[in-house]
């Protein structure tokens, strides 16, 4: 959707030389078009950071005020009493109804609801639909960018793999671009972390997570506008893996400091009413470390995409011969910040992953004399 | 938090966790554990390879060490040899000149003994040369001496006193 953007800065630069002496005075004509402006872009930015039904590059508004979508629709697959499969393009962008096996689906804003015939939707008093939701299992944008990304890692990583053999142990073309990435998370983030002994059986899920986030983060970035890891279903399944990761491969020592942090440190009356709110902590940190991981890596990725397109937004709002080109120059430094972001982000869910898994597979060495103070 | 669980979408969700796991376990097998385990490998045999790296230069000194002592050696042996010759020549330099000095005494006294032999035979034959001659010599005399009286007198008389003067 950037190159919308990308686009209508084109097109307006253009435009701009062209029409700025007639322009002149058309701009001034009404304040409510202004207004319009500004509400138009928040909620491009609003459609924008939610996934979408059909992959669309770009759209605009024919003079006869039609708009038109250029891009590819999607599957729709909806369980509703058994599945029902269509393609996106039947809504036609939200403003028909589709039909499948006798049922009426109608698509607001971005999701997709049961209707009658007339496509008759109900609202409450906040404005969010009350109709029945069908559980949507469609292909949306973010599983076909999911997809590519995941296809490309399988080529890039299988090829560089490919390559140790082909060519005497050293690697070749792009993977000598990533093999050093990957000896740096296996040397300076999985082996601190985790140990020198256990480390192995955690790093298929490191570079993966690692290069999964990273990659899509970079395809955030780019002008098909999509924006996978700031979409909160998609952090939390992320997130939920190095949970049940952390918990399975945890160690009797893991849980035996979870329910009883402080040992043989304290007699059982001395522990009984500090356990009272220790161990209830103890265990809220159980979801609370994979659930910051979730939330920073979703708002720091939604964050990003705010600010960028709202500064790209605000070019459209100023159209002055100061404001946009300051605008601009502030949305490119932005975009510099971004691309550090989408690595850094990478990196800090993988190093909080592996410090998680690091905790749960160590085995202690039972120092006593050490208070077990340090963990709070 | 409302906005949060309103985007949230169990379909995207399934999805994502689907793909993910689907991910990592073809990575698993075909990029993660064989990236690794060349690492490891390269890693081992750059190890592996210093190692014997050291090793070669250590032994590399000790056959040094070893060629020094050995020339070390060889060059003693020389210098022990090379005295040896020079005493043995020296040995035998002084034998051979004691035994020509012996050698040339006895052709001496041999050569002297001829002489002498020689000298004597020489003597000899000249004494009967000589005591030949004396005969011949005497027998004229006598001849010539024993025609007239007186000097038969004379002669007897003067034998006589060279008989005595004997």
């Amino acid at each position: 959707m950037r190159s919308l953007f990308t686009i209508k800065v084109l097109l307006i630069c253009s435009i701009f030389l062209g029409y700025s002496l007639s322009a002149t005075a058309k701009e001034e004509t009404s304040e409510g078009t202004k207004k319009d402006l500004k509400t138009e872009i928040k909620e491009y930015i609003d459609h924008h950071l939610k996934d979408s039904h059909d992959f669309s590059i770009f759209s605009y508004t024919e003079d006869s005020g039609k708009h038109v979508y250029i891009g590819l629709p999607l599957p729709i697959i909806l369980w509703d009493n058994g599945i029902h499969v269509f393609s996106s393009s039947q809504f036609h962008h939200g403003e028909t109804l589709a039909q499948a096996g006798g049922n009426y689906y109608a698509l607001d804003h971005g999701k997709i609801y049961k209707t009658d015939a007339e496509g008759t939707m109900t609202y409450d008093e906040e404005g969010h639909a009350t109709n029945l939701k069908p559980i949507d299992f469609s292909v949306t944008k973010n599983v076909v960018m999911m997809i590519i990304t995941g296809l490309l890692m399988l080529w890039l990583f299988s090829s560089l793999a490919r390559s140790y053999a082909k060519n005497n142990g050293v690697p070749t073309g792009a993977g000598r671009f990533f093999e050093p990435i990957v000896l740096y998370i296996r040397d300076d983030i999985a082996k601190p972390t985790i140990g020198e002994k256990r480390y192995r059986k955690y790093m298929p899920f490191l570079l993966t997570i690692f290069f999964f986030i990273w990659f899509l983060n970079m395809f955030g970035l780019t002008p098909l506008g999509v924006n996978v890891t700031g979409n909160i279903a998609i952090t939390f399944g992320l997130a939920l893996l190095t949970f049940l990761i952390t918990n399975f491969t945890g160690t009797k020592d893991y849980w035996k400091h979870l329910v009883d942090p402080l040992g043989n440190a304290m007699p059982w009356y001395g522990k009984l009413p500090i356990y009272i709110i220790l161990v209830p902590i103890e265990l809220l940190g159980l979801i609370i470390k994979p659930f910051a991981l979730l939330i920073r890596l979703y708002a720091n990725m939604q964050a990003g995409h705010i600010v960028l397109m709202s500064l790209i937004g605000l070019m459209f709002i100023f159209k002055s011969w100061i404001g946009s080109p300051l605008s601009f120059f502030l949305a490119f430094a932005i975009t510099l910040i971004e691309i550090l972001v989408a690595l850094l982000q990478a990196y800090i869910f993988t190093m909080l992953s592996s410090l998680y898994f690091g905790f749960a597979s160590e085995e202690h060495d039972h120092h006593e004399e050490e208070p077990e103070l340090a963990h709070l | 938090m409302d906005k949060l669980l309103n985007d949230f979408s169990f379909g995207l969700f399934v999805w994502q966790t689907l793909l993910f796991v689907l991910l990592l376990l073809l990575l698993y097998k075909y990029a993660w554990k064989p990236i690794l385990n060349a690492v490891d490998d390269r890693e081992e045999g750059i190890k592996n390879a210093l190692a014997a790296a050291e090793d070669a230069k250590k032994e590399m000194q000790n056959v040094t060490a070893d060629s020094e002592k050995l020339l070390k050696e060889a060059r003693g042996e020389r210098e022990a040899m090379l005295k040896e010759a020079r005493e043995l020549r020296e040995k035998m330099m002084a034998n051979a000149k004691e035994q020509a000095k012996v050698e040339g005494d006895k052709m001496i006294a041999q050569a002297k003994a001829t002489i002498d032999g020689e000298k004597k035979a020489a003597v000899a034959e000249i004494k009967n040369q000589v005591a030949d001659l004396s005969v011949q010599i005497a027998e004229k005399v006598l001849k010539e001496q024993l025609t007239n009286k007186d000097k038969q007198l004379k002669l007897v008389d003067d034998m006589l006193g060279d008989l005595k003067l004997n």
